[in-house]
């Protein structure tokens, strides 16, 4: 996955604080934290000189543009829909004592994590333990998952 | 609606599926393999033809019942993907026709199998395992490939009545196989990675570890410590797969030596785990039958052996029926060579290169969606499903292969 420092070297690095942050690092941190659009930086987007950083940038960018508020990247052709994230997911595992807990596709509506069509998908994402400011570092879905997946930004 | 899956030995019981103008619009918690099978409802369906030309239904039956008649040494070979219903109507066929009978365990997991129905390797079943299982043990096998949710649904993920912490806690993994797979990157720790037909020394190694003694091959440390986990565990799980099959091939009675051995501390279990959705069904039957589990000729009484074999007798017999198989393009080349020499009948719902060679086909039903019955799960437990769509004019495998032993 992208670090800051990739994101930081495509960047002015000229630290002119026009985008409202105080330094380009700044910057490159929010990117990631999908607190900041590339789209913030004038200098980046309106000089020619940064055109190449800029391209590559957006290019760069996109799938965590892509990732839910959590930071969830989903890759559906590397899914095999094996369901390991789903009953691995603690939060699934809580709210679904008699389906996911027990190894069986979600009984109800409250699960984050559920396979349809053969693929991962993500639902009620504002019960992930890694939403909003309180947010924990769970890892346990994409530590389960045989085939890289899903990825977290 | 609720549905199962055939695209495996798990029979999945837990499939949600939504109709939007006849057909499925969406599933839920079909893993991609299942939805292969689900999909494979609207692809490459086979129709009825009778020496390369269109036919009806009828015709088809009635060609394939007068090819079976004259012959004098049919051979009918497949039902690993029929139901259970369908198994015993094709038994009775063999014994009506006084045919050879055999099914895809011959070269796959038949051996194992085998022991495991003769009471020589002890056995549970899944749901045991999910609830009391803490000690799981991939051996040549890759379930993320072949059986995608047996992990999430049995071994390693689900809670269980004894294993309610969740896997980090309370299962412990091991995965021994040529390559890091799919299953074994999870489980990197447990993970033994053998050389190509190293198995039995690798079995050796542990034997000797659970003796007392220092392993000669190996990492010894490694060994030696995954032998002393496994002993202490309370109910271990042993789950082969066809790379021990193929690499143990003959010599299973170091398996059993080994899991001989650890029962005499723990407990421990082994469910071979077969391809298709009804491999073990069709095994149980014709052994309850024969005593044998495959490669039996009902020519005079019954006879068992290599001879009986898809590979040999393939060469020997005079007509072949294949269904819901497709030995041509799964077998050997030689067995290719000898079934196009012969003429062949094929039941299938879809075409394949074997029904492309064949002088009849009959399409037929897809089990589990256009068809209802029964099969046996790896683990040895019966399923019962009903239809879920039409069967857009096929018949079921059973009603097939009734027709045609009215007709022989
Ligand atoms: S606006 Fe662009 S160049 Fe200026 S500090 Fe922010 S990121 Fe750096
Ligand atoms: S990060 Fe944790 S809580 Fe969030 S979906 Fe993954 S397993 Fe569930
Ligand atoms: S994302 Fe990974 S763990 Fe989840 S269903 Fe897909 S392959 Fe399995
Ligand atoms: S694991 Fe097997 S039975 Fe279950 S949904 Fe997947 S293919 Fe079907």
């Amino acid at each position: 996955m992208l670090s800051v420092m990739e994101i930081y070297q495509l960047t002015p690095k000229t630290n002119c604080k026009k985008c409202g942050l105080p330094t380009c690092m700044a910057f490159a941190v929010a990117l990631l934290g999908k607190e900041k659009k590339v789209v913030d930086c004038p200098p980046l987007m309106e000089e020619a000189k940064y055109q190449a950083k800029r391209e590559k940038l957006i290019e760069a960018m996109a799938p965590i543009e892509g990732a839910s508020e959590t930071g969830l990247i989903i890759h559906e052709e590397k899914c095999y829909g094996c369901g390991n994230c789903v009953v691995a997911c603690p939060v699934n595992v809580a709210n679904d004592p008699k389906g996911t807990a027990l190894g069986f596709g979600p009984t109800n509506d409250k699960a984050i994590l559920v396979v349809e069509d053969g693929v991962v998908k993500c639902l009620n994402v504002e019960e992930c333990r890694r939403f909003g400011p309180n947010k924990i570092l769970c890892n346990a879905c994409t530590a389960t998952c045989p085939s890289k997946a899903i990825e977290f930004v | 609606m609720m549905a199962i899956c055939t695209g495996c030995s798990l029979l999945c019981e837990d499939i949600e599926v939504d109709f939007k103008d006849g057909r499925i619009s969406t599933t839920k918690n079909l893993c991609r393999k299942g939805l292969g099978r689900y999909r494979s409802l609207y692809t490459e369906r086979a129709s009825p033809r009778v020496d390369g030309r269109e036919a009806g239904l009828d015709d088809a039956i009635s060609r394939a019942a007068g090819l079976l008649k004259e012959a004098k040494r049919p051979l009918l070979f497949g039902w690993s993907n029929s139901t259970l219903e369908a198994q015993s109507a094709g038994l009775d066929l063999a014994q009506k026709l006084g045919a050879v009978i055999d099914d895809t365990s011959s070269f796959c997991q038949g051996e194992l199998l085998e022991m495991v129905l003769k009471g020589e390797l002890p056995t549970c079943t899944l749901d045991d395992v999910r609830n009391y299982a803490d000690m799981i043990f991939y051996w040549g096998s890759d379930p993320s490939n072949s059986h995608p949710r047996h992990m999430s649904r049995f071994s390693y993920y689900p809670r269980g009545e004894k294993r309610q912490r969740g896997y980090d806690e309370d299962r412990t993994a091991f995965v021994v196989d040529v390559r890091l797979s799919p299953t074994a990157s999870m489980i990197k720790e447990g993970f033994f990675k053998l050389a190509p037909g190293g198995d039995a020394s690798f079995m050796e190694s542990m034997l000797a570890a659970l003796g007392g003694k220092i392993p000669r091959l190996q990492d010894k440390k490694k060994v030696i410590a995954m032998v002393n986990t496994m002993k202490r565990a309370d109910f271990g799980a042993i789950f082969p797969g066809l790379g021990l099959a193929y690499s143990m091939k003959g010599r299973m009675d170091i398996l059993k030596r080994l899991v001989d051995g650890l029962n005499e501390t723990s407990k421990y279990s082994v469910i071979p785990m077969v391809g298709h959705f009804n491999m073990r069904g069709f095994n149980q039957m014709l052994f309850e039958k024969t005593g044998f589990i495959n490669r039996v000729s009902f020519a005079d009484g019954v006879e068992h052996g290599p001879k009986q074999s898809i590979i040999e007798a393939s060469k020997s017999c005079d007509v072949a029926l294949i269904i819901g198989s497709d030995p041509i393009s799964a077998l050997p080349g030689g067995v290719a060579r000898s079934l196009a020499k012969i003429p062949t009948i094929v039941i299938d719902p879809h075409r394949s290169l074997t029904s492309e060679l064949a002088q009849v086909i009959i399409p037929s039903a897809l089990s589990g969606m256009e068809a209802g019955g029964s099969a046996i799960r790896m683990d040895g437990v019966r399923v019962e499903f009903e239809p879920i769509v039409q069967g857009g004019g096929s018949l079921p495998d059973v009603e097939i292969l009734k027709r045609i032993a009215e007709a022989v």
